[in-house]
């Protein structure tokens, strides 16, 4: 027994060696992956682990405020409850969802948007679910959050435009961010974030939105916020002061009562933009928040398109306020002076075909400051067809026609100047002579937009200089950097002197529109263009009067004027859609607004 | 009568004088390193854990002690009955089972529960021990020899396994196997077994649930599956790295106190020590582990007595079993068989289970080398 047992136990010990090496080299194993983990691989887990734990929020810089001229408020940022989802906090973003709904009803539209972000977003970034909210329905949400995993309420600015429509089309309007716009900003995937979508908003937007600040927050693995590790506030937008002064604003939008157009008000010594209005026009409120189907497609039907502001997206045919660069051409050119003078008998052949003033019976004999005065349409055929379209063209874009003046809102025009070389690269065709006499009274290809013509009259009005028109305040020393235009004054003078006669001499197209403040007039051009072509036919039957045209056929009305006439101040260009006549319905709102832009004194 | 107490007394306190008590103090060591984690893992609370964890040991102190005064000799003799009731346990739990719903792995005998799979991990070492004591060197080294103890160990493997509960019934063959081992079994048969059971992974494969068979793969891939079964080796491995070489400190555990990690006061319990003593504490906790392991050897070596080497040598590899198991699948090294840390880990059947084979490794430590 003992011998048997002595052999097994020496078995026994020789076999517990092999144990214990096993056991060694085991363990082995484990302190070699644990020197890998947590010394090799160290830094890679604790920047897993700060992963894990730390949470980093944007905390949304309040939005730029921006002022008008006088230092009054034209655009805020206002306090706004929202309701957030924040999916990583809960284990079914679908179910917490709704029991949301069976609380704060939510519309088809905005529950569609909600699962759309919950299937496409990241699940760490916070969904919005309701913006506006009451303080009834916050106390709502938070007394049922036990039942609302994920959801939580954010207290953030939302922007607010105290004048409303006033304002809509030069400062267009903020909203949330869509997929167009979606950059590489991570500020843009914060909920709430509103963008500029329009007008100075958009153009600025980088400026006003300022430097987003960010919070760390320590979280569970349940997302539940433990503490807050570190806060950096954020930098607030810049605030933008513009050249607008409201008063004037609201005057122009007043003075065009229910017309549809738009004005432009500039100061001729600076370029600022001191009114722009487009009637009708909307409320940039509605925008926000987002807009409801209803209003978007009201605004969006109507006819006289309140969406588009008229003052720099609207090209018209200028008409007659046309024959102020025309005249310029000419004198500049020398083919005309002030004692030239052509025989007006109310028609004339050009090439094949007849062209008529629109005065049937003629001026008989006029010089270049009675043609403005009448608006003769001879005188200018006769004058466009001599010095031919190229000068008119360049003299045009001297004036600031014919190209974008980059005052930062979207979808400003450049209108149209012809040229022979655009007629033969765009319509493959020679330029005519009856083009350069359409043209010659701003009819035809030549289109403008009521910024284009403010600025053409405030260029000539100024005396020759190249304004550019502007929304922002210039510092003093700029303002008298502005470069002169090679125009001589005498010609300036020349063509002034017309304008003065069309408000104030008897017999001037515009005499009904003139105004007496203190000895301060206005000066100005008036036009009338037509929308529709009249046919030979209907020509020797009669033309029809426009106030029988519907509202969409009749003609465009423009009137530019300017004030006081012995030292320009103020140029305006007006435009009336459909408003018939320039001197009967453009000319008024024009001296309207000039008065009032006088009578404020704007300093 | 009064001899008879009075020396039954002197041998008492003859034995107790005779036991290491360096390896008592590394086991209550261990335990109050224990409780301190779960204090920790329960946010700086003596509850739910710590305190009924330390309560617990105690009460396990004083049974590890009880069953090291016991005669050895009644290990000897009580040895195929311990094995044979365990197995009958063991069905029964099968049975009941079957007869329930879902995995089964105690009986409720309302005051207690028993785990008879922890049983079996002490019955099959007293099985093999007594056994291979009585056997011959010729009769190991035949088949016929080792017919029966193979039959004994597949049995409640098996049984085990389809509780299911492949940690422990891993545990117990691998036990059974490193006894076999020991008493001389030739090397080529365990090739041999090796070789057939690598040939018959595919069919064992399937016989697997699908949730263990989930383990491992997200062991062999934990990407597989980052926020389901995959999440808490990932989590584990975070929490392991970015404790660092000094840990984040005390209480301080940010993938613990954040509840990223799982399962921190059982099986992921050396992760939480981990992330807060860093590379340093979890060598310390390493270290005494295994200077536990070396004193059992020592006494497999100190004793001529087979039957108490072979029941030490068991007993010693079931608690390296565990703490190299449970180590190596919170490290991702192998899949996470829910195995827990011993005199650490949270949980009542384990506690007193292992202590139970500390106080028979103290028993055999001090048996006399020879008289059977």
């Amino acid at each position: 027994m003992n011998d048997l047992n002595a052999e097994k136990n020496q078995i026994l010990s020789r076999r517990i060696i092999f144990i214990i090496i096993a056991n060694l080299l085991a363990f082995v194993v484990i302190i070699t992956r644990l020197y890998y983990l947590q010394v090799v691989q160290a830094d890679k887990y604790k920047m897993m682990s700060d992963e894990n734990r730390i949470s980093t929020r944007f905390l949304l810089p309040p939005r730029g405020m921006i002022y008008d001229r006088n230092g009054e408020i034209v655009a805020k940022n206002v306090q706004n409850f929202q309701a957030l989802l924040l999916p990583e906090q809960t284990k079914n973003a679908e179910d917490t969802l709704t029991k949301f709904e069976e609380i704060i009803p939510l519309t088809e539209t905005e529950r569609s948007r909600i699962m759309k972000e919950i299937n496409g977003n990241k699940k760490f970034i916070p969904i919005k679910l309701k913006d506006n909210l009451k303080w009834k329905e916050v106390a709502k949400i938070l007394l049922n959050a036990p039942d609302l995993p994920g959801v939580e309420i954010n207290e953030g600015l939302s922007r607010y435009y105290p004048m409303g429509d006033i304002y809509a089309h030069i400062l267009g309007y903020v909203g949330p961010i869509s997929d167009n716009d979606k950059k590489d900003n991570p500020l843009y995937m914060v909920p709430g974030f509103k963008i500029g979508k329009a007008g100075l908003e958009k153009f600025y937007d980088y400026k006003l939105q300022g430097k987003s600040g960010t919070v760390k927050l320590e979280v569970n693995a349940f997302g539940r916020v433990m503490k807050e590790i570190e806060r950096q506030a954020g930098v607030e937008g810049e605030s933008l002061i513009l050249t607008v002064d409201s008063r004037l604003q609201k005057a122009a939008i007043e003075a065009f009562g229910d017309n549809s157009g738009a004005a432009v008000v500039l100061d001729v010594k600076t370029g600022e933009i001191l009114a722009m209005v487009s009637v009708p026009s909307f409320d940039p409120n509605l925008f926000t928040n987002g807009i409801s189907y209803k209003h978007w497609s009201e605004l969006l039907n109507n006819e006289r398109n309140p969406l588009i502001n008229k003052a720099v997206s609207g090209q018209y045919s200028p008409g007659s306020t046309f024959k102020i660069v025309v005249a310029l051409a000419a004198l500049e050119s020398g083919i005309i002076n002030a004692d030239t003078r052509y025989y007006c008998n109310g028609a004339m052949k050009v090439g094949a075909s007849r062209f008529h003033c629109w005065r049937h019976v003629g001026h008989g004999s006029l010089n270049v400051v009675e043609a403005l005065k009448y608006s003769c349409d001879i005188f200018f055929y006769e004058t466009a067809l001599r010095i031919g379209i190229d000068k008119i063209h360049d003299m045009a874009l001297k004036l600031g026609l014919g190209m974008p003046l980059n005052v930062g809102l979207d979808n400003e025009k450049s209108g149209l100047i012809p040229s022979k070389s655009w007629k033969k690269a765009v319509q493959g065709v020679q330029w005519t002579k009856g083009d350069s006499a359409n043209s010659g009274i701003g009819q035809g290809y030549v289109l403008v937009t009521p910024l284009q013509l403010a600025t053409m009259l405030a260029r000539v009005v100024s005396g020759g200089y190249e304004i550019k028109p502007t929304f922002i305040r210039k510092s003093v020393s700029k303002k008298n950097k502005t470069k002169r235009l090679k125009i001589a004054t005498r010609n300036i003078e020349l063509v002034k002197q017309g304008m003065y006669e069309v408000v104030n001499g008897v017999g001037g197209t515009a005499r009904r529109a003139r105004f007496n403040l203190d000895g301060i007039r206005m000066g100005g051009k008036t036009g009338t263009t037509q929308v529709r072509r009249i046919s030979m036919r209907e020509r020797r039957s009669g033309i029809i009067r426009d106030e029988n045209l519907p509202w969409n056929l009749r003609n465009h009305a423009w009137f530019m004027g300017y004030a006081p006439t012995d030292n320009p101040r103020y140029a305006v260009a007006v435009i009336v859609e459909h408003g018939s006549s320039g001197s009967g319905v453009a000319a008024p709102i024009a001296g309207a607004i000039l008065q009032e832009a006088i009578k404020l004194d704007i300093k | 009568m009064y001899r008879f107490e009075s020396s039954s007394q002197d041998d008492w306190r003859n034995k107790i004088s005779q036991l290491n008590f360096i390896y008592v103090f590394l086991i209550i060591l261990l335990a109050i390193i224990g409780t301190f984690t779960l204090y920790s893992a329960a946010n700086g609370n003596w509850q739910p854990w710590a305190f009924k964890h330390i309560l617990r040991f105690a009460v396990s102190l004083v049974l590890m002690f009880a069953l090291a005064l016991v005669d050895f000799r009644k290990y000897y003799k009580g040895a195929y009955w311990f094995y044979f009731i365990t197995l009958m346990l063991l069905l029964v739990v099968e049975i009941s089972g079957h007869i329930g719903m879902g995995a089964q792995r105690w009986i409720d005998l309302k005051l207690f529960k028993i785990q008879p799979s922890e049983l079996m991990k002490i019955g099959m070492v007293l099985f093999m021990a007594r056994y291979f004591s009585s056997a011959t060197v010729q009769g190991i080294r035949s088949v016929r020899g080792i017919i029966i103890p193979a039959f004994m160990t597949i049995l409640p493997v098996i049984l085990i396994a389809t509780e299911p509960d492949l940690g422990t019934s891993l545990m117990v063959l691998i036990t059974a196997g490193v006894m076999f081992f020991v008493a001389g079994v030739q090397w080529w048969k365990f090739a041999l077994i090796a070789a057939s059971v690598a040939g018959s992974l595919p069919i064992l494969w399937n016989f697997l649930h699908e949730y263990q068979q989930n383990r491992i793969l997200t062991f062999l891939n934990p990407e597989r599956d980052p926020l389901g079964a995959g999440y808490h080796i990932i989590q584990s491995k975070i929490a392991f790295g970015s404790g660092g070489i000094l840990g984040k400190g005390f209480l301080h555990g940010t993938q613990t106190h954040l509840n990223f990690l799982p399962e921190k006061h059982t099986d992921f319990i050396f992760t939480m020590f981990s992330e807060e003593f860093g590379l340093l504490g979890s060598l310390s906790l390493l270290f005494l582990n295994i200077l536990l392991l070396a004193m059992g050897y020592v006494f497999a070596f100190r004793t001529r007595n087979y039957f108490a080497r072979m029941t030490i040598i068991g007993l010693n590899t079931n608690y390296f079993l565990y703490v190299f198991i449970n180590m190596a699948m919170v490290m991702g090294v192998l899949p996470v068989v829910g195995v827990p840390l011993p005199l650490i880990s949270y949980g009542g059947t384990v506690m007193f289970s292992i202590m139970a084979s500390f106080g028979l490794i103290l028993c055999m430590s001090i048996a006399p080398s020879k008289n059977m």
